[in-house]
């Protein structure tokens, strides 16, 4: 074989993912070296490293590249998502800075593996070819399983962490099955590649059989039911910043993730993985809210929470249009604001001898603690989805979507669990302003107040700028059609 | 090629009897040990076939890393292999079954390339004759190239099991003395010995 010199792969389009790679690598060495003291400096560091990836996504041209031969493709639509992600990611580092110091919990090592998990939720977005997508999904989910159990002290992170081990390892066999018999059965695991075949050849049972693998692999990672059980446990048990990172930014991937396998690869499967999404969409949705109902600790409910609203998203997916696709985004973008605000302010309940998560701590927080009594209230009116508050902006393009395509059934179901689901957000704004107040709060830190007010603010308002959000949300979706 | 049989036969054979002692020994450090003769030996057999790739994995990874971490539990945990092995007869047919169905497995695979020699047409990636490039060299080029992307980001996933590792055990006890070589260097007889002149019959 004659050696000749590999030309080096245009890596312009992985840019951002590359700087937090090397980011994190660095603040690493960084912390190693510079010992226990330099944690907030390293936080810091990472949450100006998350912002400058941010800022090269938004500043790179709108086309659609690929790149190292096709594994790996930068789209409108991509990059959105990544933006979300970053965001999330971003936020959620910069809530942990008082939580860290309190609860001695400020080690380097966090914000470093939070960048990294970073980075395989923007492979993950950026995924083009299946092998890409396991990588990028290991890459995430190591992360976040270390993360689960970063206070090993402590009974509860050690059961939450190997609680999501084991189960995420099930599900990533799964996801490997699935993935080996389309490929078994296609000769490709290019998305392009699989979509031509199946399209070719036709849906034979093999690759229907590796479809419902690798989406049930996938919706594990969404916590969709029938693969949610390992939700509550883990938001429950994990450190409360781990939550709120683990709610927000790793939803926004994985579901990003699946839009693309079933928008590209599986294309011309429409028919066969819209009855799986919608199985899963109405018992994520039903479950969800039934659930949760009887919930005393905040941090479980919003685990369930979090599993209806991936049901609500997953409507927007089953409708399989261009407006369907178009809700998703949009339902994913009210869905992170709510979930960071909701967590700053689970974050915010702190009494002296430490932090409280049962429901009942929030008594009569309206006379301890009016603005965040406020806020918090408008973040439930949101996520039950009341007009004209954000979450019911994103609740109204999923459904108005799958009533566009015809899926009456679904709609109906979810406005129903929806309104179930109702009961027990108002339940917790009933509590913060009719019960007999609870011990005071300590002063909560500024930053969490800072997202707090953000998150409030921008679902109040969230009607004044829908068509902004609706106009990015089709120029992202315009990536499938 | 009278030597090339010679040793393949040498070889297998030595594998198939240390692949059975494994099982056999009674004593299960010995059952590693014969474990790790038949990784080396898997190894020459790669070896002959001109797979020198694959021979240095097996040795380096099987050997290096997994059959030292064996040994290590055997040794540490202390785990009665005799009991374990009294029900060896009543699970006998059950394991005969498995083994048949594996072999009938690998007759099958190994019998469809036999039957049909196009097959090797297919792969994505054919590999070059030997003459043409060692496999080192095939591997390489196609792995620090096409699959660069793939390399890294595995390179990434081994990094943050790695962190993940040392973030999860590592404990820094205030209770337990730790080297400090620099104060040992710095140590001499004027600051660490103290002569204290001791009246008979009043201790210190």
């Amino acid at each position: 074989m004659t050696t000749e010199l590999a030309t080096l792969p245009n890596l312009m389009p992985a840019l951002p993912e590359i700087l937090l790679a090397v980011g994190a690598m660095v603040l690493l060495m960084l912390g190693a070296f510079g010992g226990s003291k330099t944690s907030q400096v390293v936080n810091g560091l990472a949450v100006a490293v998350l912002i400058i990836a941010g800022a090269i996504l938004l500043l790179s041209s709108g086309g659609t590249v690929t790149t190292f031969n096709d594994a790996f493709i930068q789209d409108p639509f991509a990059r959105l998502m990544k933006v979300l992600v970053l965001i999330g990611s971003g936020f959620s580092l910069a809530m942990s800075v008082g939580y860290t110091q309190e609860e001695k919990f400020d080690r380097f090592e966090y914000p470093v593996l939070v960048l990294l998990a970073t980075v395989g939720m923007m492979l993950m977005l950026s995924a083009n070819d299946m092998i890409a997508v396991y990588l990028g999904l290991e890459l995430q989910s190591l992360t976040l399983y270390v993360l689960s159990s970063f206070k090993r002290d402590s009974a509860k992170a050690t059961e939450a962490g190997l609680k999501y081990f084991v189960l995420g390892a099930l599900s990533s066999g799964m996801l490997l099955y699935g993935m080996s018999l389309v490929y078994g059965f296609t000769g490709q695991t290019s998305f392009v590649g699989i979509a031509e075949a199946v399209h070719v050849e036709g849906a034979g049972i093999g690759v229907i059989f590796g479809l419902v693998f690798i989406l049930a692999g996938l919706t594990f990672k969404i916590s969709a039911v029938p693969f949610h059980m390992w939700t509550p446990d883990v938001y429950e048990g994990a450190p409360t910043p781990v939550t709120a990172f683990l709610a927000a930014a790793p939803k926004v991937a994985a579901m990003g993730l699946i839009v693309r396998v079933v928008m590209t690869a599986f294309d011309p499967m429409d028919l066969q993985w819209q009855q799986v999404i919608t199985f899963v969409s109405i018992l994520s949705m039903v479950l969800g809210a039934f659930a949760a109902i009887g919930q005393r600790n905040i941090k479980r409910l919003m685990a369930y929470s979090s599993i209806s609203h991936m049901g609500y998203a997953l409507v927007g997916l089953a409708a399989g249009s261009s407006a369907g696709v178009v809700g998703v985004i949009v339902y994913l973008i009210t869905y992170l604001a709510m979930t960071l605000g909701t967590f700053a302010a689970i974050m915010s309940m702190r009494r002296r001898d430490g932090m409280v998560e049962r429901i009942d701590d929030l008594a009569g927080l309206s006379r301890n603690d009016l603005p965040m009594a406020v806020l918090l209230g408008v973040l439930m009116f949101s996520l039950a989805g009341i007009p004209w508050m954000g979450g019911f902006i994103g609740k109204w393009f999923v459904f108005s979507a799958a009533i566009e395509a015809g899926l009456y059934p679904l709609a109906i179901i979810g406005v129903l669990a929806s309104v179930v689901g109702a009961f027990y957000y108002l339940r917790i704004v009933k509590i913060m302003f009719f019960d007999d107040p609870a011990p005071v709060f300590e002063r909560p830190a500024n930053e969490l107040r800072l997202v707090l007010v953000i998150s409030g603010l921008f679902m109040a308002s969230m009607v004044f700028y829908v068509s902004p959000i609706r106009t990015v949300a089709e120029l992202a979706a315009n990536s499938f059609f | 090629m009278i030597l090339q049989s010679v040793f393949f036969y040498l070889f297998s054979a030595v594998l198939l009897v240390s692949a059975l002692m494994v099982i056999g020994a009674r004593n299960p450090v010995h059952s590693v040990l014969f474990l790790i003769l038949a990784f080396f030996n898997a190894a020459a057999l790669f070896v002959l076939l001109g797979a020198e790739f694959l021979a240095m994995l097996l040795v380096v990874v099987y050997v290096g890393a997994v059959a030292v971490l064996f040994l290590f539990i055997v040794m540490m945990l202390d785990v009665d292999f005799v009991e374990l092995r009294a029900g060896f007869l009543t699970y006998m047919p059950v394991g005969l079954v498995v083994g048949v169905v594996l072999l009938a497995e690998l007759l099958i695979a190994l019998g469809g390339w036999a039957l049909s020699p196009d097959l090797a047409a297919n792969l994505g990636e054919p590999m070059p004759t030997l003459a043409e490039a060692s496999n080192i060299e095939a591997i390489g080029a196609l792995l620090y190239t096409k699959y660069v992307f793939y390399f890294q980001t595995a390179a990434l996933i081994l990094f943050v099991a790695m962190i993940g590792a040392i973030v999860l055990t590592l404990h820094h006890r205030r209770d337990v003395q730790r080297q400090n070589i620099e104060r040992q260097v710095a140590r001499n007889a004027e600051n660490s010995i103290e002569i204290v002149n001791v009246e008979p019959g009043n201790g210190i």
